[in-house]
This record gives structure tokens, sequence and C-alpha cells, in this order.
């Protein structure tokens, strides 16, 4: 196991690596951030003067190396919009994402697999049907205009909860979190209903097909047989084995969430990283578009690490030594 | 019982106005320190906490601030008297030594992305006559300096010599003379402020102001109608209608000082990126180095169908750089009239009776409804015999390809931050002159030598009359008689706030909690 995850971390550092000389170069291309940076008033001397306090004067393979030697250290470098390292703008921003994506991830998982177990044991059921169809709509619509109805429904029309913005925070070591109070929770509703709505629908129908499939497997029909309680049949049985496939997903998931709560935050002013990427890629600042995929590749393969763990947990001929797929 | 019913209308009222007022913004600010950044949201955001020693009103005209007079003492020295009494939020003082420390910051920004030194590099010595008598050297004689020092907040001493961006950021520098105290700042978010009780000027109608960031227009028009936020800036054209019905909501607007123009190659002699004959193969010569071409493009276009059917009636025809209410405009440019016929005249007369093929760039998120504009303005050029084609990208991208001249005919846009008309004839159509600061942003290179005389001896005439003449008959040569760009129209800024709420709509598009108040 140890093996295992020491390879992997290797595989990491070589993905991180890749990343970075994309995003590095990528960047580059696209245009130059001094253009968009400086006041239009701006003549040549002063966008000169901005080029070298930025560092943009040098060669850019010059630049990357620069970078890279920043980087071994942990200094991700500056933000050009903001002065301050990127790496510390991105992380002021990450406790509201993830609280987004941990609300949203309690609410699909909390509601989506109980709904999908319902209609995957009752399947000819009218309200099963009902949920079925609802969960085609919840993956079928598209966020942003989901968000934007959520917000006119409940907060223009019914005046129940906040429209937009990011309830009073609270400080728990050292990190600002809002959604620990009712105040707080009242602005997260809405956003992380929204952030919820595809995995929840997904969720469901991965429940139901996965109960469908595991209900007439033999194991069941033993246990039933043996004359095992209906709630430890499906609360042991069944859902220790249908859990696996739900396990990856969910992780999956769980990272996309995280990376990709981009049109949720901006539609609901939500201050999350989604929000700062999408405008620092507007305004080419490199630093921080970099530094927030480095970040996000490590996340997603911390999240895979952790499944992969997991799996070996939940089924026992799963194992890690790397030996075997 | 009564708590239930209580809870029950805390959440279903919104927060009524009263002594807190609390405004969306469409941009967040990336910094507090008000010398870090040349943005004008940061620009806008500062001018609550700090005074600059000139202000301008709704209409960009100077007016006293930190000073209560200037004059041009000779030809190169300017002397501004500064207002006694004033203290900083600290209780300390202000004097003429703390305008001078902050002239030195300004330039020496650490990281700064944009600094103000644009506006100080002209003064050459800055000294204090007494403690509120300030005399400003120039090398040549500079009469912009007074609408150039507008843009700049002034700190205390110990501050400027000290102060880090990140002290700014964190509240701790946010010592000011301006009419609110600095409360809070989350990066992205919001700012939070508390009205300064020892302000010199006017006691704002506010005692708290929240101001929340809501880049998305249709989230930010939610959170007006949810009563979450009571004023919302950058409303969107589309919504304008539906609010202006509303019965909750009110409507402010203003003619801003954004002109929204196209640039024509007019530089390049031959082979111009993307002027093409009509088979769409690349085009040898220039037409549009020829005036009469540009003014034929200039016919084809139909100003008011652009403005009120793509604008909502949310801008103005232009006919030249800025509105004619503006210092140094020109009383008898007026916009072009929609003439094909005479554009087709115009074209056969400069060789092109059968037009040539062309591609209008444009950002498709820079300027209001940027791209269906552009899309617009191709469709006239294609009735008028020039088909073109319309390549729309995101301002990252376009602005650097524009600077290198890659585009043939380019739609963009101009905000006169000095209010008057030299800042448009300077930026767009002076000859580009990377050495002497001139025509950094004319990316269509118009050059000549008429319009650079005249420029040039508006910028070093101090007398105010005079300059402004000179002014006028500049645009007139550069933009009505050579076509130096096409002007397409003016944008209208619009504010929406709640009923019972009023403010006074500003050219320069800020949004200051300071100038809004109880309707009457």
């Amino acid at each position: 196991m140890p093996a295992f995850i020491l390879r992997r971390l290797a595989q990491t550092l070589l993905v991180l690596l890749v990343t970075s000389a994309l995003v590095f170069g990528g960047l580059y291309l696209v245009g130059n951030p001094v253009e968009i940076l400086v006041n239009p008033a701006a003549d040549e001397i002063e966008k000169a003067r901005a080029a070298a306090a930025l560092g943009l004067d040098r060669p850019v393979l010059e630049q990357y190396w620069i970078f890279l030697k920043g980087a071994a250290s942990g200094d991700l470098g500056r933000s050009f919009v903001f002065g301050r390292p990127a790496l510390e703008v991105i992380l002021e921003r990450m406790p509201a994402t993830l609280e987004l994506a941990f609300l949203a991830m309690v609410m699909s998982v909390g509601i989506g697999i109980p709904l999908g177990l319902y209609a995957g044991l009752y399947p000819d059921r009218f309200s099963s049907k009902a949920i079925m169809a609802g969960s085609i709509l919840g993956f079928s619509l598209p966020t942003f205009w989901v968000g934007l109805l959520l917000i006119m429904l409940f907060a223009v029309q019914l005046g129940w909860l906040p429209s937009t913005g990011r309830g009073p925070t609270e400080e728990v070591l050292g990190i600002q979190i809002s959604i620990l109070n009712i105040a707080g929770l009242r602005y997260a509703l809405l956003p992380s209903l929204n952030l919820a709505l595809f995995k929840l629908s997904l969720i469901i129908r991965l429940t139901r097909a996965q109960v469908r499939e595991q209900v007439l497997l033999d194991y069941i029909r033993f246990a039933r047989a043996k004359g095992l309680p209906r709630a430890r049949v499906i609360g042991v049985h069944l859902l220790k084995n249908i859990m696996i496939p739900l396990v990856t997903v969910i992780g999956l998931e769980l990272g996309s969430v995280i990376a990709f709560a981009i049109v949720t935050e901006s539609i609901f002013a939500w201050p999350g990283m989604g929000k700062l990427v999408i405008d620092s890629m507007f305004q080419l600042d490199r630093p921080v578009v970099v530094a927030y995929l480095l970040v996000v590749v490590l996340m997603f393969t911390l999240i895979n690490l952790a499944v992969d763990i997991l799996y070996a947990a939940l089924d026992p001929r799963v194992r890690l030594d790397g030996s075997r797929a | 019982m009564k708590s239930i019913l209580c809870f029950v209308l805390a959440l279903v009222c919104g927060p009524a106005i009263g002594q807190e007022l609390s405004i969306a913004l469409s941009t967040p600010i990336t910094s507090l320190d008000p010398h870090f950044h040349n943005l004008s949201p940061n620009n806008g955001m500062s001018k609550h906490f700090f005074d600059p020693l000139v202000k301008q009103d709704e209409q960009q005209n100077l007016k006293p601030g930190l000073a209560e007079s200037w004059r041009a003492v000779d030809d190169t020295t300017w002397e501004f008297k500064l207002r006694k009494g004033v203290k900083w939020h600290d209780g300390t003082e202000f004097t003429a030594a703390d305008v001078i420390a902050t002239f030195k910051r300004v330039p020496n920004v650490p990281n700064s992305p944009s600094s103000l030194s644009i506006y100080t590099r002209p003064i050459k010595e800055a000294i204090a006559a007494d403690k509120y008598t300030l005399r400003l050297k120039t090398e040549r004689p500079y009469p912009l300096l007074p609408n150039d020092l507008s843009g700049i907040q002034i700190i205390p001493k110990k501050v400027a010599e000290t102060a880090k961006t990140e002290d700014f950021n964190s509240g701790k520098a946010m010592i000011g003379t301006g009419p609110y105290r600095f409360v809070e700042y989350v990066s992205g978010d919001r700012v939070v402020m508390a009205v300064n009780d020892k302000y010199w000027g006017p006691r704002p109608a506010f005692a708290k102001v929240r101001f929340r960031m809501i880049a998305n227009s249709a989230a930010r028009v939610a959170a007006l109608l949810a009563g979450d936020v009571s004023m919302i800036e950058g409303v969107p054209t589309t919504d304008i209608e539906k609010l202006a019905k509303d019965a909750r909501v009110r409507i402010a607007s203003a003619v801003s000082n954004r002109i929204i123009y196209l640039h024509l190659d007019s530089g390049r002699a031959r082979n111009s990126p993307f002027v093409t004959d009509l088979a769409g193969k690349p085009l040898e010569a220039n037409p549009l180095r020829d005036p009469r071409v540009r003014k034929a493009i200039s016919k084809m276009i139909d100003r008011d169908a652009i403005v009120s059917r793509i604008m909502e009636g949310q801008a103005k025809p232009a006919g030249q750089l800025l509105p004619e209410t503006f210092f140094g405009t020109s009383k008898r440019l007026k916009p072009e009239k929609y003439d094909p016929e005479g554009a087709k005249k115009l074209l056969a007369a400069a060789g092109y009776p059968n037009g040539f093929g062309l591609t209008l760039h444009t950002p498709n998120n820079r300027y209001i409804n940027d791209e269906k504009v552009a899309q617009a303005v191709a469709q006239f050029l294609t009735r008028g015999g020039i088909p073109t084609r319309v390549d729309a990208m995101p301002s990252a991208v376009f602005f650097s390809r524009g600077s290198k001249l890659e585009f043939s005919m380019l739609l963009a846009g101009w905000g006169a931050e000095t209010g008057e008309n030299s800042s448009p004839l300077r930026s767009l159509l002076a000859t580009f002159d990377a050495a002497a600061g001139m025509g950094p942003s004319n990316r269509g290179r118009f050059s000549d030598a008429g319009v650079d005389a005249l420029l040039s001896s508006a910028l070093t005439t101090i007398d105010d009359t005079k300059r402004g003449l000179i002014l006028a008959a500049a645009t007139e040569k550069a933009v009505g008689e050579l076509q130096g760009l096409v002007p397409l129209h003016y944008e209208v800024s619009s504010w929406a706030m709640r009923k019972g709420l009023s403010y006074k709509a500003r050219a320069d598009q800020y949004t200051f909690a300071f100038e809004v108040s109880p309707a009457k």
C-alpha cells in the first residue's frame, strides 16, 4: 500500500508539471496581459513599466523557468491583478467553494440514494416514475437557467431567501465558514441546491439501476431465504454492494463540483474560486490561473486516491499492491 | 406565535431602506490601495475613503476637492490653495506635505499592473510654499494638470511613506479624508463603510454603506427586485423597459463619456490583413487609406437603428468623440446621416464602384452589446456594397491583437476620464509615437500632420477658451473632414434603485454612495 501511494504521488508530480507548461504556454499565446491590465490612457512608457513590474518583459521560457524555480519552493508567483501571492488569493476563496460543494454533495447523496433506492425497490409505483421523470429534468436543464429560476421564485417572488451573495461567516480554525449558522445557511441554500441538482439526478438514476440489478442476484435471495429482516437485507447487503460504483461516481463528481462551480458561483455572486478563475482568465492573470489549475489537479488526484482506498475497504477483493489492476 | 410571525416577516420583507445603503457593483475591485491599479472600479471605490485635490461633478466639470482653488502662476507653474482644517480619519491635520508624499508614492507602488504615474509624470517638481500652498512645476506648459490630478487620491504622509498594498486591503492603512471610513473588505465579495462624521464636505445621507460585487447582470437585477440591495449599476439594456414599469424601482440614466467607434486601417499603404476583393482574395491596395472610403463607410451605417433596436435606446448617435456638453467638443459636427446613395457615389469616386471585402473585429465582453452592434454594422456595410464578416473575441485576445495591428477594421470604445476632448484625440487620433506617449490606442494608425499640430498646440495652451476652440478645430479636421475614425454612438449608463432613493446619474459611470439621497 505505501508503494502504491508513493507511485501515485510521483505520477501526480508529473501531471502537475505538464499542466503548468500547457497552461503557461496557452495563456502566453492568448494575449499580452499588459494590454488588458493597463489603463487605456496609458502610453508606451507606462506599458513598458508595467511589463517590467510584472516580469513580462523577459522571454517566455525565462518566465517559465522563474515560475518553476519558485514553484519548487512553494511560491506560485504573484497575481498580476491583485499584487498578492497567487496561492494566497486562491486559498482565501477556497473555503467558500468547498462549503458550497460540501452542501451540494450532502444534498445529492442524502436525497439521491434514498430516492434511488425507493425507485429501484418499487419500480412500478407512480411515485417512482415521478422521481425518475424529475431526475431527467434535473440533469437536462441548464444550470444557469435553473439558478435564475430559483432566484426569481424563492428570492424575488416569495422573498423567502436572499437572492445572492454569501452570508455572515465565522472563524473556525482560522478559516472563514458561513454554513455553521442559520443566517449563513439561508444564503447557501439556493446555490448549493442549484449545484446539487445535476449530481442528485445522476445519483438517483445510478442507485436505481444498481438496485434493479442487484435485487435479482442470488445473494439477496439467499439472505431473504435465510429469513433476515428486510431492513438488514437492504441496509447492509444490498447497500454495501451498490456502493462501489456509487463511490467512484461521487468521488469524481465531488472533484467536478469543486472545480467547476463556476456557473453557479457567478449567478449567485458567491465569492468562491470558480468566479475568481473566470475573472482571472479574462484578465490574463496567468499566475492565478496556473496556480488554480495546479490546485485542482492536485485535488482530483487526491480524491481519486481516496476513492481507491475506499474501494479496498468496501470490497475485500480489491488489493492496492499495484501488481494487479 | 409572535416569534413565528416575526421570523416569517423577517424572511419575507427585504431590508427596508434606512440608515444602511446597499449597492451592487458590476465589476469587483482588485485592491483598496488607491494607487495600485488604475482601474475604474478601484478609482471609484477609493473616492469614498480618499479625496483628490480636484473633483469632478456628474458632468465631469472640475470642482474643488482638497484644493479650494488653483491657477496657473506662469506657463509652467500651477499653484493649488489647499483646504484648511481638513482632518484625516485618524484626527491629524491635512497639509501640503501629504500631497507631496502622495505624488512621490504614485510611481513607486511595487507590482502595480497599471500605475497612476501617467498623471504625475508631467510634474517636475512639487514645492510646499507653506502648509496650504502647493506649487507644481512642469517641464512644458501643461493645461491638463488639474484634470489629471482629479484621478489621484491623496493619502497621509506617514501612510504614503510606509504602507504597502496589503496594508490597504487589510484596512490598516485606510486613513483618508473622504466621506466614509473603512469598515470591512472581503475580496471579490463586499466593501463596507461607515460615514465620516468630521467630513469637510456635505454629509452623506447614509450612515452605513455596503457595496456588493455581483458581476452577473441578471443576478444583479434579481438582487434589486428581491430587495437584497437597494441600488445597482450597469442595468442590462434588455431589462430597462421592464424595470421602468416596475412600481418598486426607479431608473437614473446619463449619456456617458464613452464613445463606441470604428477604427479603420489608414496606416498601411498596401496589404491590409483583412481587406479582400469581392472573391475573397487579399487585395493589394488598401482602400481604407482613402478618406472618401471611410466617409462612405460612415454614411452606410444607420446609427438611429442601432441605437433604437440593439441598444434599446440606451445610447445616443455620435458625430464626434464626446457628447457636445463636454469641454473642447465641436458645435458643428453632427452624427453622419444614413445615406447609402451618397456612400455609393463616394465609393465610385474613390475607384471602388463595386466595393471590396472586409472583416470587422470586435470584443464580445467589453462594451454594452458590442458583438451585436458589430453584427449590425457589418450588415449595413454589406448592404452598402462592402461585404463584411464579423470576428468577435474576448477582450483579452482582442486588445493584444489590435495593438499588434492585426486588424483592418475594429470596433472599440473610449471613455474620456479627464472629461474633456484632448483625451480621445490624443489617444485615438494623434500620430502614434511611443517615445512621446502619443496615440497609444491609435489602432488604425491614422496620421495627419495638421491634426497633430493643432493637438500639440492645444496641449500647451493654458487659456481654457483658446484651448477649447483648438480642440474643437482638431476634432472637426480629424473626424469631420478626414474620418480618422467612424463614430457610432455614446453609451448611456444607467442605475436602478428602489423607489425612495435618488441618484444623479454620472457621465463617468462611477457609482458614488455619498451622492445617493432619499428621493424628494
